[in-house]
């Protein structure tokens, strides 16, 4: 599904990823450890196309095609999806009609009917009730007034609604208290399937407990030093990331 | 940064769609202006003799007053010498019914999606419409004739309800007030008058259709509008003006006159003929004297502009809040993209006692556009207890544009209750990326992000024109960012 080869990246012309291979089929859930400033972020950003980041040696093929003559947009549209790290505030514009819009973008890229506001309405409700959102939320601003926690069920229900074939989570986890923690890994639980493939980047390895990875990745100053199965998180949890630097 | 600028250039080539010239056949005087194209003017209209006296009076004030220049606006000066004062299509006989009118003209308003006829009985819109010098036609005279309301063209009131003029026409707006309500008050030669009677509400809305089409002419439209006691109106007006090279000088009065417990509801699409997006030649100059009186207690004025035409906007519609707990609004959208310059905003004057004033100022900049909030609160010191309440919001699209407030507070009483809030910010990378990210495109991004910036003011536009409103800034925005 996504084909990561020696790829060099960085922002304002310093090299933040240096050489980064990953390969992730179809249903795979892959975490990315490490800690701050090690290149996580900028990996996720790369991926999904933001402005400002530049790619300097490398290729990212998605579904064998390659994704960085593309823009943001037509990334998204070709099934690729990023739950924020920091999700935006957008005032005045309504969260119903934000998804809707989402929604129907893709529905219309893949040749499909548009969606109508009453199926919507229909639709969302049942993923609202997946991530146990009130529906309150629904008529606020896109993120207005949500509180961090609020703000990451938020981007887990338009995961569920736009159905992307790749989703990075990035940093999902943090701001979230156990309970909210529990309910997000098991949004995404439910959401995964053999078809599905998942990018979880993350300092701790407690949503790991919940959402268990087939592999995990760790990085350090932009390199992958150890790749491993779940027990990796473990041992990362008892050793810290030191015994891992040169 | 390329795609950027891409992007920014197709939003330059965009087209003024009501840039058409109508042929027709036109009535002009001569450029220039002196004491007998006054005269002119005045008999054109048939007017009493008090009516010239009052312009004549207004344009020898005019004569020694100057242009104001503390506005944020750059302008060649305006030769005020090289516009003709007069316009008006031919016939000029007085038009019995919608038959009669020209169907150039129909045509016309057909154009600009203002249809005159049948459609507007389904809309349940009363439109009367300007056309350079003269109102073309009024609908729905008879319906509202039925509640005693009076809306006509303002030359028509002249000669049918001349004490109602007498005794309100300038009681908002002085002859002497500033230079460009002087130079209208001296040469203006048509516009709406609306009144309705006490205890009375509107039954439906009442809108005024503003079009310049002659070359070298200037708009200088009145209106004037009196709500007596308990009643209730909404008016719409919308403006739009031909594609030409040269500018062309725009500048209304309007007053509007609210009694004890009556309110007022004022909504404005302003679309003049922005100038070449390119060149930034041509376009409207639009100066504009805007106010309202709460005359008595509980009275209310609301001001609702989106401003989304012209090369230059020079308007300041303001509440004068006489009667005790009467209420002054302003809500505005002020766009200027490419060449475009605004300096807009409010006054509020509050005199009375629990006086109440809402200001909402949402500006957009784009292009090389420039724009400026400017306005003034005053609490004086009879006000016991006046509240205001001031949001004056500023976004940037692109690299190029400027955005300035200047709020001016003057408080003469202790009880005041004065709150401010003003921000300006960039339009979000991280806001269109977030849309992106989520297969929005670009396009759609930017709009649904302004439009969302703009929800506050929208909402207060009645309902065919909040749909109106964010049409014409999805057009008037289109690609101006990357």
């Amino acid at each position: 599904m996504l084909k990561i080869k020696n790829l060099y990246a960085g922002i304002d012309g310093k090299e933040i990823l240096k050489g980064i291979n990953l390969t992730i089929q179809p249903g795979e859930l892959h975490a990315i450890m490490g800690r701050n400033g090690s290149g996580k972020s900028t990996l996720a950003n790369v991926i999904t196309g933001r402005d400002n980041y530049e790619v300097m040696k490398g290729s990212i093929l998605f579904n064998s095609i390659d994704l960085l003559g593309m823009s943001p947009e037509d990334r998204a549209l070709s099934g690729i999806f990023m739950s924020f790290q920091y999700p935006v505030v957008i005032p005045g514009v309504n969260n119903t009609y934000f998804l809707r819009a989402a929604l129907n973008a893709k529905l219309k890229h893949q040749g499909m009917k548009e969606i109508n506001a009453a199926d919507f309405l229909r639709l969302i409700r049942e993923k609202l009730k997946l991530v146990k959102m009130d529906e309150k939320y629904l008529n606020r601003g896109v993120n207005d007034g949500l509180s961090g926690g609020e703000k990451k069920h938020n981007e887990i229900l338009q995961m569920l609604t736009l159905e992307p074939a790749l989703s990075i989570l990035d940093e999902t986890d943090s701001g979230l208290d156990i309970d909210a923690l529990k309910i997000i890994a098991n949004g995404i639980n439910n959401f995964r399937n053999n078809d599905r493939s998942f990018l979880a980047i993350t300092h701790y390895p407690r949503l790991l407990e919940y959402m268990k990875p087939d592999f995990i990745h760790v990085l350090i100053d932009g390199e992958f030093v150890k790749s491993g199965d779940a027990s990796l998180a473990f041992e990362l949890e008892e050793k810290g990331y030191s015994w891992l630097e040169a | 940064m390329a795609k950027h600028s891409q992007i920014i250039d197709s939003a330059i080539s965009q087209e003024y769609k009501y840039g058409f010239v109508t042929d027709i056949d036109q009535e002009t005087i001569p450029p220039g202006l002196n004491e007998d194209v006054i005269s002119i003017i005045s008999s054109k209209k048939n007017e009493p003799e008090w009516m010239l006296k009052w312009r004549l009076k207004a344009y020898r004030q005019w004569l020694k007053m100057e242009e104001p220049n503390w506005a944020k606006l750059n302008y060649p000066n305006i030769d005020y010498q090289a516009i003709s004062y007069y316009a008006a299509p031919k016939p000029k006989e007085k038009l019995k019914s919608l038959d009669e009118v020209d169907p150039e003209l129909l045509e016309t308003y057909n154009k600009l999606g203002i249809p005159l006829e049948e459609q507007k009985l389904l809309a349940n819109v009363a439109v009367d419409a300007v056309f350079d010098s003269v109102s073309v036609t009024t609908t729905f005279k008879e319906e509202l004739k039925k509640h005693g309301v009076i809306f006509c063209p303002f030359s028509e009131a002249v000669q049918n309800h001349p004490d109602l003029i007498k005794k309100y026409l300038g009681s908002v707006v002085p002859t002497t007030d500033n230079y460009f309500a002087a130079l209208n008050s001296a040469v203006f030669s048509d516009g709406s008058f609306v009144y309705i009677p006490s205890g009375v509400r509107c039954p439906m809305e009442l809108s005024t259709y503003f079009r310049i089409n002659a070359a070298n002419t200037g708009q200088f439209e009145r209106t004037l509008i009196i709500a007596e006691a308990g009643s209730y109106v909404s008016y719409l007006e919308g403006c739009t003006a031909p594609m030409r090279d040269e500018n062309q000088l725009h500048a209304a009065v309007v007053e509007l006159v609210a009694h004890k417990d009556s309110q007022i509801k004022y909504s404005t699409v302003q679309n003049w003929y922005p100038g070449n997006p390119k060149t930034g030649k041509g376009g409207i100059y639009n100066f504009v004297t805007k106010r309202g009186t709460c005359l008595e207690e509980n009275a209310k004025i609301s001001w609702t502009q989106v401003e989304t035409g012209s090369a230059i906007t020079w308007k300041y519609p303001s509440c004068i809040l006489k009667g005790d707990h009467s209420v002054g609004e302003f809500y505005s959208v002020a766009l200027s993209n490419n060449f475009q310059q605004a300096d807009t905003g409010t006054k509020m004057i509050h005199l009375g006692k629990n006086t109440r004033s809402t200001i909402i100022s949402k500006g957009i900049s784009a292009g090389k556009g420039q724009n400026t909030y400017r306005g003034g609160v005053k609490i004086m010191k009879g006000a016991e207890n006046a509240r205001n309440y001031s949001q004056c919001d500023s976004i940037l699209i692109g690299d190029q544009c400027s955005a300035h407030t200047f709020p001016y507070i003057d408080v003469r009483n202790s009880s005041a209750q004065m709150e401010h809030e003003a921000s300006t910010s960039r339009i979000g990378e991280d806001q269109l990326f977030y849309c992106n990210q989520r297969g929005i495109p670009m396009e759609d991004a930017v709009s649904m992000i302004v439009n969302g910036f703009c929800k506050d003011v929208f909402k207060e536009l009645p309902m065919e024109f909040a749909v109106e409103a964010q049409k014409l800034m999805e057009v008037s925005l289109e690609g101006a960012v990357g």
